[in-house]
């Protein structure tokens, strides 16, 4: 459903990389490999339409993703290395405001339900400017325990968490492709996704 | 669509809420820019009534240029930015949306304060109601035109210099009816035919600019 082909990515005058194809279906996880600076979150990026690369196409159900623009978006989770907390606000209210902005309501319940999940309930009014570095980065996992969209895009998502964290999440990732989702995510860490196929795709 | 532009700009004033230093510290440069004229020119009513338009919009047009940095570079530091790019609705109504938050605490106080500092520069009552209302239509192309300039320069360093060598001219046609209309109102003619205009450029300055803004971003973030 996701499919991609010939991908060529130029950073400055280097090439990072060229002629990357690949397809992911429902139920699939792609598993971006490479050293660090070899392009996996520029990969990313482009999935998402953030950048442009400057050979090849991606397409979401056979069609380019720039030409579907707001339906492609809608069927999209990105979660990039930044957080996108706002430190003045408090998780509650930070969950609340990015479901909105993605054009979805979360009723109060299922925000306090998404908090209880990443272990933050008791904190939920407190300014994530208080909060630890993991923390906030649960903060910004929070989002993914009601996410219906068909498909994940994560950069790096086990970075700052816990053991038990990662095993919480490798959970959610699990149970998203159960239902028929799609996932794209890089990570340093080994993690056992608990079910789904997955597709390694190595950059170097 | 419009819930969108509510969300937006109902999130940027709780934030500004929680950070009213930013709102504080732009007023009291407007207070004190205006306040330097008097002081600087010496107590000739005359002469300070003629200079009073041009002063107090000028000082109300840098203060406007002093917030403009802030207006995505918080947004685009946190992540945050990333996230409106890739919400499932037209990007320019996002922009709106921010534009409208920026003119509410920027743009609405400063025009509302404006008939305080006007006071010091003896202008009539007429003249210091044409202010506000001149001030009140005309801000909201500025908050408009300036975040074109806010979004070409992010993440940019000595983005703020760049911010006001790119915006400033923008502002001039904004400036002249602006201070123009104040004018005519001292020397006895209408101020219908400014304000006119002064309304056309906000409507553009508000529901034309985010869509330049909006392109300015996807280069910005790319």
């Amino acid at each position: 459903m996701l499919e991609a082909s010939n991908l060529e990515c130029v950073r400055g005058d280097r090439r990072l990389f060229a002629g990357v194809g690949f397809r992911v279906e429902g139920g699939e996880m792609l598993f971006l490999q490479g050293r660090n600076g070899s392009g996996k979150t520029t990969l990313l990026r482009m999935i998402c339409g953030l950048t442009h690369p400057v050979a090849g196409e991606i397409r979401w159900k056979g069609e380019e993703i720039h030409r579907l623009g707001e339906e492609f978006r809608e069927e999209l989770c990105y979660l990039g290395h930044l957080n996108a907390i706002k430190e003045e606000l408090t998780p509650l209210e930070n969950l609340s405001a990015s479901a909105r902005l993605a054009g979805e309501t979360l009723s109060e319940d299922e925000t306090l339900d998404a908090l209880e999940a990443v272990g933050l309930l008791g904190r939920e009014d407190l300014a994530c400017k208080y909060l630890s570095q993991g923390q906030k980065r649960r903060v910004a996992l929070a989002r993914l325990v009601h996410e219906k969209r068909a498909l994940w895009v994560l950069d790096e998502p086990f970075v700052a968490l816990d053991v038990a964290a990662v095993g919480w999440l490798a959970g959610l990732i699990g149970a998203h492709l159960q239902r028929g989702g799609m996932a794209v995510l890089t990570t340093h860490q080994a993690v056992d996704i608990p079910a789904g196929t997955v597709r390694e795709l190595k950059l170097s | 669509m419009i819930g969108m532009i509510v969300a937006i700009t109902a999130r940027d004033l709780k934030l500004a809420m929680r950070r009213q230093a930013d709102i504080v510290s732009v007023l009291f440069f407007f207070i004190i820019v205006a306040s330097l004229f008097p002081l600087g020119i010496g107590p000739e009513p005359q002469l300070l009534k003629k200079l009073a338009p041009g002063v107090l919009w000028v000082g109300a047009l840098l203060a406007t240029m002093l917030s403009l940095p802030r207006l995505f570079a918080d947004d685009y530091r946190d992540g945050t930015l990333e996230q409106l790019v890739l919400a499932p609705q037209p990007l320019g109504l996002t922009v709106i949306g921010k534009v409208i938050a920026h003119w509410l605490v920027s743009g609405l106080p400063l025009a509302l304060l404006a008939p305080v500092l006007g006071i010091q520069f003896d202008l009539e009552m007429d003249a210091l109601f044409i202010l506000t209302v001149s001030l009140l239509i005309g801000t909201p192309a500025l908050s408009g035109i300036g975040a074109i300039g806010a979004a070409l320069t992010l993440g940019l360093r000595g983005g703020g210099v760049l911010v006001s060598l790119l915006v400033l001219p923008l502002y001039i046609p904004v400036l002249i009816f602006g201070a123009g209309a104040v004018d005519a109102t001292v020397t006895g003619m209408g101020a219908e035919a400014h304000l006119s205009i002064l309304g056309a450029l906000a409507i553009a300055g508000v529901f034309f600019a985010p869509w330049a803004t909006a392109a300015a971003l996807r280069i910005s973030l790319e």
